[in-house]
């Protein structure tokens, strides 16, 4: 959608991909002392080795240094963590780990409903049991204890749950938990035996300035040994997402807290066989978490590039909202955090009942006349999953200002238009007539 | 006491929670206070199918290498001063050069200021243009398509066509994959279903390369083991296909049969006849044919050639180009590029059912896509530069210098091997290992098996910690009952193999003497 890389980023990888630029005077020094770094761990020097299936070595020092300082201090140790061929490796690994039991013993997955459906593929794909959790729409997509309890005792009756899955900020909708609300997920994992998987992929895009991120780790320790030495939890990182959006480079980490050594060694075997993840992910990885520091030639460069992509991204959170909020039959919670919005739309009955007709659910209806009309591609509700009765979409708020007003725009027009379509027994207007009406009275975008 | 104590005790005094905390495991006070409680996942509560996969290019050999190498930085004393890994298939660990042209457009794809850098060559500079040209907004960041970026599919089509003489290739019948064992896992996993007599059974080559043994396991599928002719240069035997099979259908529905040609570990290249044997059996049998074919590059013995299974099919007719259905897998890791890090690969996929191939296609894109640096090397290894073309002379210069090395080494490692009493290696024809037949002293046998090892484990143990020298043992890779290996790598240079070579030579007169 346009965003530019991080300068520094890239330096960095073409160098190790190329190390005669070492010798380059276009490149700034701290670039090239990251990638030398790196070389130095990797087989003969280049990026073209396999390295260890857990990572390169000082990568994961890395890695875990970061998290050290994120966490204002709560020790991460490199041993616990794995570099990953983006999150969604780390997250189906470790699943894989979790299935097992047959028929009411079988291991039950705990997902948010919304979610991302990574999560509902891999249980299908793994045949665990969904088990799925509402979060609340109307307190901007919180997640509610009690829910999560109701969801637990339901499940218990057919199945064995084990794994409990957080997205935090969520995925698709966005919202950025509370400290004490991780704090009640966790004491719930903890009382009733569940293995976290926080998925914080989305960690350094929170936008409201009445959200923090709080990591679930940082939370656990503050809990006390009882929580920090006991609850088994796993949490994932990517270079996807974040202000560097590297998504094609397929980098990502993970660092598993409590997990039993006998199952380790399971885990570390299980990764071997597809050797290690790629390599050029890993040095992406290794700049987000060893960023320029302030005394470092970079540094400027590095800090302006990242406030840039987060301001933007920030701004366009807001309007995003703002202008889907405009909307009658379109209500959009904030955009808390990630890089979503996830309005909740209104079909009328009519649509509903041709969506029905035609074997689909009505919003995939709605985003195909969407996608026909106006070029705009949204994903369904239905795909990320919501309550009976309710519809959404997701859009990414990632599209440039410009292009997003008149996305907003187009989509406005759209939705005000398949209202009117829909809501009537027959059409008082013929649908050329009806676009010359929405022209004549046009809003300011 | 701390606010989460404090919480906890509190929660437990009020909360209904406690009344469902029948079940859970029990707790233990230990000294200091803090009780500590069973684990949710546990070698007992894991995946049982999991616990079952074994990888031995990467298992318990390669971690004591690894420990030893330890030892030896921090200053222990060793009988050796060096730890020289012959384990695994990576090149360039081993000291391999890359090659320039493709680190130069990976240089510029990674970052496109570069491009106004004049000492970059124009033709790295246009093919780094157009790949990112085919890439969201013209970045290696975007997510590519979940098949593969466009253009490159494109030219590992025509790479195709121009290898197999012409023969047709449909670049939607291309897949990009994250390494060749991405592709190998996720065919496989379409293959797999049925229960109990019915459940899908896979053939394998004994000796195979262990991602084969270790995916059928963590998928429950059966694996029928087919074995190779040690006596006549690890080639295949339709008699003994054959044998397997049958015994196989008593117990199962085999499905699938996978090849390796070149072999890894045994080096061996199939001749046309036998290829166009092995289709006509699939086809007789109904079997999907699995082709890894990572080593095309790498065939060192002057009586040997590469034949493609695609070309082989399609030059056998439409009776089987049009049936048999077939899938090729390619990768950026061997050859002469010997890229592993980069996870770079492809399939080709011939004759799949179309409803299948759309399952395909939802089951690649939940992984999104392959890494884009990895498919931009592959569209490299596809498309290098050609005649005229500023880089050529030293691409050609640089690729045949890898590649007569290796075949040197080739040769190399077989003399040297074969002079040693009790160790017989079949002539290395391609890929990247010897696989010799070594012979083992009863009373060594006995030992091992007394603690339980696998003789050529042991064997193999005792040699890394002897000389420093990590191979994988062939029990790793399956061998005939009453054999053994071990698997080697060709891929030290020049001098420290005839190093190694010589060390693995002491060593096994020393061990068989010690033993006899």
């Amino acid at each position: 959608m346009g965003q530019q890389p991080i300068t520094f980023l890239r330096q960095v990888v073409a160098l190790c991909c190329y190390p005669q630029l070492l010798e380059s005077p276009s490149f700034p020094e701290d670039a090239k002392q990251r990638a030398q770094r790196i070389l130095q761990d990797c087989g003969g020097q280049s990026l073209g080795s396999y390295s260890a299936s857990q990572g390169v070595e000082c990568i994961r020092q890395h890695v875990a240094d970061y998290i050290t300082q994120r966490d204002q201090g709560v020790p991460s140790d490199w041993n616990n963590i794995y570099l990953t061929t983006g999150a969604s490796d780390g997250i189906m690994s470790i699943l894989k780990l979790l299935v097992s039991g047959q028929d009411t013993c079988r291991t039950g997955v705990m997902i948010p409903i919304p979610q991302y459906p990574l999560y509902s593929a891999a249980i299908s794909e793994l045949e665990a049991v969904h088990i799925n959790y509402y979060l609340d729409e109307d307190n901007c997509w919180a997640l509610d204890i009690e829910e999560l309890q109701r969801a637990y005792l339901t499940a218990k009756q057919h199945c064995q749950p084990r794994v409990l899955c957080i997205i935090n900020p969520g995925n698709p909708t966005g919202q950025v938990q509370s400290k004490k609300c991780i704090e009640e997920v966790l004491h719930f994992a903890y009382e009733e035996n569940m293995f976290v998987m926080a998925d914080e992929v989305y960690q350094d895009n929170v936008y409201s300035s009445d959200c923090q991120f709080h990591s679930f780790k940082k939370v656990l320790y503050e809990m006390g040994p009882e929580y920090f030495n006991n609850v088994e939890l796993v949490s994932f990182h990517s270079t996807s997402k974040g202000y560097t959006g590297e998504c094609g480079f397929r980098g990502g980490y993970m660092e598993v807290l409590n997990m039993d050594p006998q199952v380790k060694v399971q885990l570390i075997k299980l990764l071997s066989v597809r050797l290690c993840p790629p390599v050029a992910g890993q040095a992406a990885m290794d700049v987000i978490v060893n960023p320029p520091k302030e005394h470092e030639p970079s540094y400027a460069q590095f800090t302006k590039e990242k406030s840039s992509v987060l301001d933007v991204l920030a701004h366009k959170a807001r309007l995003t909202e703002r202008i889907l909020n405009s909307v009658p039959g379109i209500k959009c919670n904030p955009v808390q955090g990630a890089m979503y919005a996830f309005p909740r739309i209104f079909i009328p009955p009519r649509a509903i009942q041709e969506a029905q007709a035609r074997s689909m659910a009505p919003d995939m209806l709605y985003c195909l006349k969407l996608l026909e009309e106006t070029g705009i591609c949204v994903v369904p509700g239905s795909g990320f999953g919501q309550r009976e009765g309710t519809y959404h979409f997701r859009m990414t708020v990632l599209p440039s200002p410009e292009k997003l007003k008149v996305l907003l725009g187009k989509l406005k027009d759209f939705h005000l238009c398949f209202l009117e379509e829909y809501s009537q027994e027959e059409p008082q207007l013929s649908r050329s007539s009806q676009h010359q009406h929405r022209e004549n009275s046009k809003p300011d975008a | 006491m701390n606010h989460g104590t404090a919480l906890l005790w509190k929660r437990r005094a009020l909360s209904s929670l406690s009344a469902t905390r029948r079940g859970l495991p029990k707790e233990k006070m230990s000294e200091n206070g803090v009780s500590s409680r069973a684990k949710v996942l546990t070698i007992d509560t894991m995946n049982p199918t999991v616990k079952k996969v074994e990888y031995a290019v990467r298992g318990p050999i390669v971690q004591r290498a690894l420990e030893l190498e330890r030892e030896l930085s921090q200053g222990m004393k060793k009988p050796f001063v060096e730890v020289i890994k012959a384990n695994i298939g990576d090149a360039h660990a081993m000291g391999q050069q890359p090659i320039t042209f493709f680190r130069q457009v990976l240089a510029l794809c990674s970052y496109p200021e570069l491009l106004n850098d004049t000492t970059f060559p124009e033709d790295a500079k246009s093919r780094a243009r157009r790949i990112l040209q085919s890439c969201g907004g013209y970045s290696m960041g975007s997510y590519s398509a979940s098949q593969g970026i466009e253009s490159v599919r494109q030219d590992v089509a025509r790479y195709i066509e121009r290898r197999d003489d012409g023969v047709p290739c449909d670049p939607d019948d291309i897949y990009l994959t994250t390494g060749a064992s991405d592709g190998i896992v996720t065919v496989l996993k379409l293959l797999v279903c049925g229960e109990g007599a019915a459940r899908t059974g896979v053939m394998i080559s004994i000796p195979q390369y262990p991602l084969y043994s270790a995916a059928l396991a963590e998928l429950s599928a059966v694996q029928i083991n087919y074995y190779l002719n040690e006596e006549t240069c690890w080639s295949m035997d339709i008699s003994e296909l054959q044998r397997a099979l049958d015994e196989a259908r008593r117990h199962c529905n085999p499905r699938a049969l996978c090849i390796i040609n070149p072999g890894n570990p045994t080096g061996q290249v199939q001749s046309r006849q036998c290829i166009e044997d092995v289709i006509r059996f699939a086809a007789k049998e109904r079997l999907f044919l699995m082709a890894d074919e990572v080593y095309q590059d790498n065939v060192y013995a002057d009586s040997c050639k590469f034949h493609s299974f695609k070309k082989v099919l399609f030059d056998m007719g439409p009776e089987y180009s049009n049936t048999v259905e077939l899938v090729s897998f390619h990768s950026t890791s061997k050859c002469y590029m010997g890229e592993c890090g980069f996870r770079g690969g492809y399939m080709e996929i011939i004759n799949m059912d179309d409803e299948v191939k759309a399952q395909l296609t939802k089951l690649v894109s939940v992984r999104l896509c392959p890494p884009v640096p990895g498919q931009a090397l592959m569209d490299l290894v596809v498309n290098p530069p050609q005649t005229g073309e500023p880089s050529y002379d030293k691409f050609i210069k640089e690729r045949t210098a890898t590649l007569s090395a290796l075949a040197e080494k080739a040769t190399l490692t077989e003399q040297v091997l074969n002079t040693v009493q009790g160790i017989s290696c079949n002539p290395v024809q391609g890929a990247m290992y010897s696989f010799p037949r070594i012979t083992i002293p009863e009373k060594a046998i006995k030992e091992a098996t007394d603690n339980g090892q696998q003789p050529d484990m042991f064997y193999c143990m005792k040699l890394l910690e002897e000389t420093g020298i990590c191979l994988v043992p062939g029990s790793g890779f399956g061998q005939k009952d009453g054999t053994y290996h071990f698997r080697m790598t060709i891929l030290p240079p020049k001098d420290k193999l005839t190093i190694l070579l010589n060390k693995v030579k002491e060593f096994h007169q020393k061990f068989t003497q010690q033993y006899s």
